[in-house]
């Protein structure tokens, strides 16, 4: 029987693909969105990631997973990539690589923290620094479908210079339907309404949905952010079967 | 961003998602596995393969039951092959599309 | 074919003493199977099992009262980071074993939370091995193995059990924790030993 392929569907071996850098925009001082071209891409869901792998000349190869920021769509994916100090990848990614430059890549992947634009729920999503990108390519996904699912973003970032995709997730443009609320850990802008700290049960209630409202919600960041906006979700009354974790691996790449 | 293997200051407390174990599984299985209900054998856990707790900074991954920190599954990938322990696992109910 | 990546090198700069396919770092990494089990001295004991059954235990008390040696050696992780230098104090294997009757081969060496590895007891043994508790002059840390650990450095560092609570003889070897999944059974790392058949 002959199945035709269905974007983001996982069937079939993986295999590596070779990926050209089109454009680099610049989302922070340290962090940074690749445009990608990837010939042989067969699409993507909103919220998976990709392993990709550098090759040095002597043959040494390493490699990571970053997930996906861009809707899904086209021959076009977007990564936003955040530089570690003393990784080895990640400086290259965001210091060295260039426009025209080649790399491989190996996805999409994980079916797991992936919204699915026919499911109707409202959607919460929390985000803890780098934790935004996996959710921003809900939101794109959200946008580009026309979906008029109600959607609300809490995004935990440390000073107002840090955050991705500004003027997306500025007061101008965000779509229709879609509250986002960014929350500073360590310094706010002039005049906040809130003391900048970490996220607490009151963010929660104030800016996400109540439990009753039966939202999905998709969580991303470092491992304490997640065991603590999920802890705080549980402790409101959602059921943790709509409750979905990304943790972003240890400080290293 | 998930780096999945680096050095760095790490406490041992450091692990990820099962999702992080996409990418390899996709190597020699065609369907993704991390959507996959597992059993664990230590305490009879059930849950999706995406919400294990997975440790990458190993000479292989290691994915723990969430519950009771047994190791569910582990995973080596050699240049010429591919090892799987799955003995942490009593069953998997893998959604697959209709026919 | 792999494509190359024009300007990255990775971190690797070239150095002598290298065992083949190693290059080497200046911290030292963290690898963990697990999460990090919390000993507290007071509660940590040392067993050792022959094969004929018998028993042996330490105390912390019992271990440090031992005569401590301090190596300076090189270490060679499977993941391919080397670490020169690296500086330890601890009981040889030696010293822990004196006037034991050792039985069988072969040792599976034990850990809190349960990670074991398996070598040929002779590699124990004649000053190639320790119980390690310092590094660097410093109580080793839980994430490096403390309170204490296996210090076997001529085989590749996996066989360095963290967080070592015994060791069991055994007539014939068994596989350990990666041993059994893939990883040679002995693992030189100056015969590149990393897997099955290398």
């Amino acid at each position: 029987m002959a199945r035709t392929a269905v974007p983001g569907r996982l069937t079939g071996r993986l295999r590596w693909q070779t990926a050209t850098v089109e454009d680099v925009r610049d989302e922070t001082a340290t962090a940074r969105t690749l445009v990608l071209r990837a010939p042989e891409w067969r699409g993507h869901a909103a919220g998976q990631h990709v392993d990709v792998r550098l090759t040095a000349e002597d043959g040494y190869s390493t490699q990571r997973s970053y997930s996906l920021a861009s809707a899904p769509g086209g021959d076009r994916i977007e990564l936003t990539v955040q530089r570690i100090g003393d990784g080895e990848v990640s400086p290259y990614l965001v210091d060295v690589l260039e426009t025209g430059d080649q790399l491989e890549l190996r996805g999409p992947v994980g079916g797991w923290f992936v919204w699915d634009p026919a499911d109707p729920s409202p959607v919460l999503l929390m985000a803890g620094g780098s934790g935004v990108v996996p959710l921003m390519s809900m939101i794109r996904a959200r946008g580009s479908a026309g979906s008029r699912v109600p959607f609300r973003l809490l995004y935990s970032v440390r000073a107002p210079e840090e955050r991705y995709y500004a003027g997306e997730l500025g007061p101008g443009g965000a779509q229709g339907g879609l509250d986002v609320t960014h929350l500073y850990t360590r310094s706010a802008p002039e005049g906040p309404r809130r003391p900048p700290g970490r996220l607490t049960g009151d963010d929660v209630a104030a800016y996400g949905w109540p439990a009753e409202f039966t939202p999905m919600c998709f969580v991303c960041g470092p491992t304490g952010f997640v065991e603590r906006a999920a802890g705080i979700l549980v402790a409101q009354g959602h059921d943790p079967q709509r409750i979905r974790t990304e943790r972003f691996g240890p400080v290293g790449g | 961003m998930h780096p999945t293997a680096a050095a760095g200051p790490l406490t041992g407390e450091t692990f990820q998602d099962g999702n992080v174990l996409a990418g390899s599984f996709r190597e020699f299985f065609t369907t993704d596995l991390t959507t996959a209900t597992g059993t664990c054998a230590g305490c009879g856990h059930t849950g999706p393969l995406a919400e294990l707790r997975v440790y990458t900074h190993a000479p292989g991954m290691v994915a723990r039951c969430p519950d009771c920190d047994e190791v569910v599954m582990r995973m080596v990938r050699g240049p010429e092959a591919a090892w799987l322990d799955m003995r942490g696992t009593t069953a998997l109910r893998i959604p697959l599309p209709a026919e | 074919m792999a494509v190359i990546s024009r300007g990255f090198h990775g971190r690797r700069p070239t150095e002598e003493k290298l065992p083949p396919g190693q290059y080497v770092v200046h911290d030292f990494p963290v690898l963990s199977a697990g999460p990090t089990p919390v000993v507290r001295t007071e509660d940590w004991e040392f067993t050792l099992t022959t094969v004929a059954g018998d028993m042996h235990h330490w105390s912390w008390r019992d271990l440090t009262a031992l005569p401590a040696e301090r190596p300076t050696v090189d270490i060679h992780c499977v993941t391919k980071w080397s670490k020169f230098r690296t500086e330890w104090e601890g009981v040889s294997l030696d010293t822990l074993l004196d006037g034991i009757d050792l039985d069988g081969d072969y040792a599976m060496v034990q850990s809190y939370g349960g990670y074991t590895t398996d070598l040929p007891l002779e590699d124990l043994l004649d000053g190639r091995a320790w119980i390690a508790y310092r590094y660097d002059h410093e109580d080793l840390p839980a994430e490096h193995g403390g309170p204490a650990r296996l210090l076997v450095p001529h085989l590749y560092f996996w066989k360095s059990a963290k967080w070592v609570n015994g060791i069991r003889l055994m007539d014939s070897d068994e596989p350990g924790f990666w041993e059994g999944l893939g990883y040679h059974e002995y693992g030189d790392p100056w015969r590149e030993q990393r897997y099955q058949g290398d």
